[in-house]
Formats: C-alpha cells, structure tokens, sequence
C-alpha cells in the first residue's frame, strides 16, 4: 500500500535521507527505529509533504499513486495522517471546529458530502471517552495549556475520527506516562484494519511493548540499513544502534 | 493645525504633514493638493443618556463626495452601548467629544467601512469621571487615508477603560490606530489590545501613547499592538510610549510584528485543510483575541461577521 524507493531528501542544504526505501502492505504496522539524527522525523515530514522538505529522487506511493509533489492537505485528503511528535498549539480555534473544519475539507477534496453537527459530536464523543479525555477540553484551543499527554492523546483522537488510510506516528511516546502511554497505545491497536497501513517512528524500544509491529527496520544515516521481524526491536534495546552507525 | 481645520478654512497648509511627529506615518498634506467643497454641517442635539437609564444607542456616519466636518455631544450618567459606524467617501472629519459621569458605563463599538478613496478622521476625545467605566473597540478595514485617534483622560480616580482596536488592511488601504491615555486621577486602570492584519500594499499604523501624570499614584495600565504582515509590499508601524510621573505605578506594554506561524499553518494542512482556509482560520484566530473581550454580545456578533467577511 505505501511504497517508498530510493528516496532521496534534502533539507535546506543538507541531503537527510539518501536513498530510502520500505514498504508497508496494507494492513500491516511497520515500526522504523533509530538513532536520533538519522532522519526519521524528516521521513514522516517528507511523507506528509512539510515545505521545506524537498525531494531530490525517488518516490513514496500510496496506494500505486505518486505522493511527491501533491500538497499536504492533497495527501491528508488521500489519507495520509501524520501524528506529530510535537503537535503545534493554535490559540483561538477550538479543538472541536479544528477538527470538523479538517473532516469536512477532506470529504469535499474526496467529493463525499459533509459530516453533520450531531454526527460529528456524537462520534467525537465515544472516542473521547475511549481515550479518557475531559470532553470540555475540546472545547478549548486546540492544544492551548494541553500537557503533553493531553496532546498525544488529541492526536490520536483525530486519527480516530479522520480514519486515515495511512497512519504515520512519530515518536507518539515521548513525553507520556505509563498510564497514558496503554490508553494512546490502545487507541492505535484499536486502528489496526485490513484497509490500513501504519508507520511506527520511535526511538525507543519501550512503545512496541504496546504496539506490536509486523516489521522493524533500522533507520540510520538516511538508509534503512537492516529489517526483521518484532525480535529485532528487543536486539536493538539490548546492543544499541551502534554497531549501524558503519552501516550507514 | 488638522484636518477639520483645514476644511473649515480652505488653507491646505493646515493639514497635518509627515513633518509632525503625530502624523509621520499618516500624511495628508502631502496626499491632499485640492480640497473639495465644504458639505454644510448639520446640527445635531447631543446625545445624553441620563444617570439611572440604560440604553442602546446608534450613530451612523455617512460622508459624501465633498469635505465634512462633523461634531457631536455625547453625555454619559447612566449606562449605555454606543454602536458607531462609518461610510462613505470623500474628505471628512468626525469628531466625538464623549463625557462619562462618575460611575457610568458606556461601551463603544465603532465599525468603520470606507469607500477606498476616502479620506478620513475620526477624533473622540473621552473624559472619565470618577469611577466610571468605559470600553471600546474600534474595527477598521482601512481607506485611502485614515486615522481614528482615541484621547481619554482619567480625569477622577478609580476609572477603569479598554480601548482595543481591529485593523484588516489590504489592497493600498491604510488605518491608523492612534491613542492617547492620560491618568490624572488614582488607582485607574487602562488595558488595551490592538491587533492588525496587512495584506498586499496595506498599512496599518499603531500609535499608543499613556502618560501616568504626577498625583495618578496606583495607576494599572497595559498596552498590547500585535500584528500580521502577509505580504512583501504590506507595511505596519507601531509606536508605543509610556510615561510615567507618578508612584505605585503597573504598566506594560508588548508590540510584535510578524508573520503567520508556519507550524500552525503545515499542522492544519496536514489534517487536509487546504492552504487559503488554513490561513484565514489562523488569522481570524489571532485577531478573535481582540473579538471576545467585547462584552455586548449583539455588538461581539457584528464584530465577528465584520471580520469573517473580509478573511473569506
């Protein structure tokens, strides 16, 4: 479903990714570890579409058609969902008309007609409640004063309700508590569908305890330098990314 | 040396110039080379809302093509919420002289939309009496030329005002947001928030001025310009002064000037709101600040349409 080859990204100067490739079929939950500094926030980035992020070669498909170039709200509306590891506050917009003014924006890209006010509320409700948010918090600016739990747990809110075709999440676990971490992890595994691929990005071991991946692959000087089944995120916890730092 | 002054006579060399200090960035001698007939003024009673009454009053200002020098008497006892509004071209002066008696309430919401090559002043000088409390909220889309200029004086003590303002510019309009805040009295309180959008060749001007005289010990005064510059040739300039000649004094003030936050901006298109919707959302959030703090609620929905139609 997603297809990446030889992808190549520069940013600003500097190239990051240099030649990556992947795929994930549908269905299916990839995780892509690494060192910090290896280019794995730039691949979530380049796959939404970040300006700024430019790539030079190669190309990532979802779905058999060609990402690169499409604007990120193009992509959204494809089904692309980046979960951000630092999700931006916006002051003065309710996280509840954020989120219906995105719904309705991609149903119109997709030609489907708009989500109505009772539907969207009664569905935002359920899965507030099943991911323990205070729903008068939605009613407040979008991650305005929202604790970094709060935040993540509003990510994954949204992936809910715009159920995307592929789910990128990068680094979801920074800055949770155990607590958190089992309610976000939850919400995800609960996403896990036939029609659905998921892009896992973190750099400890500690989220696939809760997520478990179908493949792991090794993220490191912009190249996926290895891949394997879930066993090879418990051998990197144990021996560390050093010994890819030569392979890349 | 203004604009009413320069109607009224017929001598250009009454205007005011960029070589004044106050008017640097809000030239009109250099704008104006003729001046068109003088529109005959009409009388006007003034407005008096007594102590004890409450109520709801509108002025509605229209100019036409010629020069206009228009001015009113508005009395406040009691409480009252003035909707003003501004329309028309031409050349024209409007100037308020607004008393509050001690412990009244007036809350005025003036909405100014020009003809784009009108040239206007709006000049309301409010005085408060003790205790009295007064609100405001200018909102201006700008003209040909314009400034709608504010002085309040906290003539009694214990005096409380908000003096906020709005400014969408866009196209070659140009607003000028000018306000001069004296503390005579004690223990007043002065907060003001304006908040300004350029687009394309537009320019918003932001003067504010609070001068805390000697003997307004106890004074509380915050001033706060923000403003958004969308576009190469949209210009903002701002001048903010404190001056303060008394004890016990709190004031602050805060003035940025920049663009849209381009995170916010990635992060909404990311969730598939395309670019044009992500940029209107985000501005009229940055200026929705300014929207809440009016507290007439009709008033607060005139304001909202006010700037949702100009965003869309």
């Amino acid at each position: 479903m997603l297809k990446i080859d030889n992808l190549h990204v520069q940013v600003g100067e500097a190239e990051i990714l240099k030649g990556l490739s992947l795929a994930v079929p549908a269905g299916e939950i990839h995780a892509v570890m690494g060192p910090n500094g290896a280019g794995k926030s730039t691949l979530a980035y380049a796959l939404a579409g970040r300006p700024g992020y430019e790539v030079t070669e190669g190309s990532a498909t979802l779905d058999g058609l060609d990402l690169v170039g499409l604007t990120p709200d193009a992509r959204a509306a494809l089904g692309v969902f980046l979960s951000f590891q630092y999700p931006v506050a916006i002051p003065g917009v309710p996280a509840l008309t954020f989120l219906r003014t995105a719904m309705n924006a991609q149903r119109k890209a997709r030609g489907e007609p708009e989500v109505t006010a009772p539907e969207f509320l009664k569905s935002i409700r359920a899965r507030a409640a099943e991911l323990k948010m205070d729903f008068e918090m939605l009613r407040r600016g979008l991650n305005v004063d929202f604790s970094g739990g709060e935040k993540k747990r509003m990510e994954i809110l949204q992936m809910m309700m715009l159920s995307p075709r592929l789910a990128i999440l990068d680094e979801t676990d920074s800055g949770l508590d155990i607590d958190a971490l089992r309610i976000v992890s939850e919400g995800v595994n609960a996403l896990r569908a036939p029609d659905r691929a998921m892009l896992v990005i973190t750099h400890y071991q500690r989220l696939l305890d809760y997520i478990r991946p179908d493949r792991v692959h090794v993220l490191a000087g912009g190249r996926i330098v290895a891949s394997g089944g879930p066993e090879l995120a418990l051998e990197l916890e144990a021996s560390g990314y050093d010994r890819y730092a030569s392979a890349a | 040396m203004s604009l009413a002054r320069a109607i009224e006579t017929g001598d250009l060399a009454e205007l005011p110039s960029r070589r004044d200090e106050d008017w640097r960035w809000t030239d009109l001698r250099g704008l104006l080379r003729v001046l068109p007939a003088r529109v005959a003024e009409t009388d006007a009673e003034a407005i008096e809302v007594a102590a004890g009454e409450t109520r709801l009053v509108r002025l509605d200002f229209v100019t036409g093509e010629g020069a206009e020098v228009v001015r009113r008497r508005i009395r406040i006892g009691g409480e009252a919420v003035l909707i003003e509004t501004h329309r028309g071209g031409g050349i024209s002066e409007i100037d308020l002289a607004i008393t509050l008696e001690p412990g009244a309430r007036l809350e005025r919401i003036v909405l100014v939309e020009a003809a784009e090559d009108a040239v206007q002043v709006v000049i309301a000088t409010v005085a408060l009496a003790a205790g009295a409390r007064f609100a405001q909220t200018v909102v201006t889309g700008g003209a040909k030329r314009q400034r709608i200029e504010t002085r309040l004086r906290h003539a009694g003590g214990g005096a409380e005002a908000r003096l906020d303002g709005l400014y969408l510019v866009s196209g070659r309009r140009h607003a000028d947001l000018t306000t001069v805040v004296i503390h005579e009295g004690p223990g007043g309180a002065t907060s003001q928030l304006t908040k300004g959008v350029a687009t394309d060749q537009g320019r918003g001007v932001f003067q504010g001025r609070i001068e805390v005289r000697p003997g307004a010990d106890g004074t509380d005064a915050k001033m706060g310009h923000h403003a958004l510059v969308l576009g190469d040739r949209a210009e903002v300039d701002a001048k903010p002064e404190l001056e303060i000649w008394a004890d016990d004094v709190v004031c602050s003030h805060g003035n940025t000037i920049g663009a849209l936050d381009e995170e916010a901006l990635f992060y909404a298109r990311q969730r598939g709101i395309p670019e044009p919707e992500a940029r209107a959302m985000l501005t009229e959030a940055f200026l929705g600040e300014v929207i809440d703090r009016i507290g007439n609620e009709e008033a607060r929905d005139a304001v909202a349409a006010f700037v949702a139609e100009r965003l869309a």
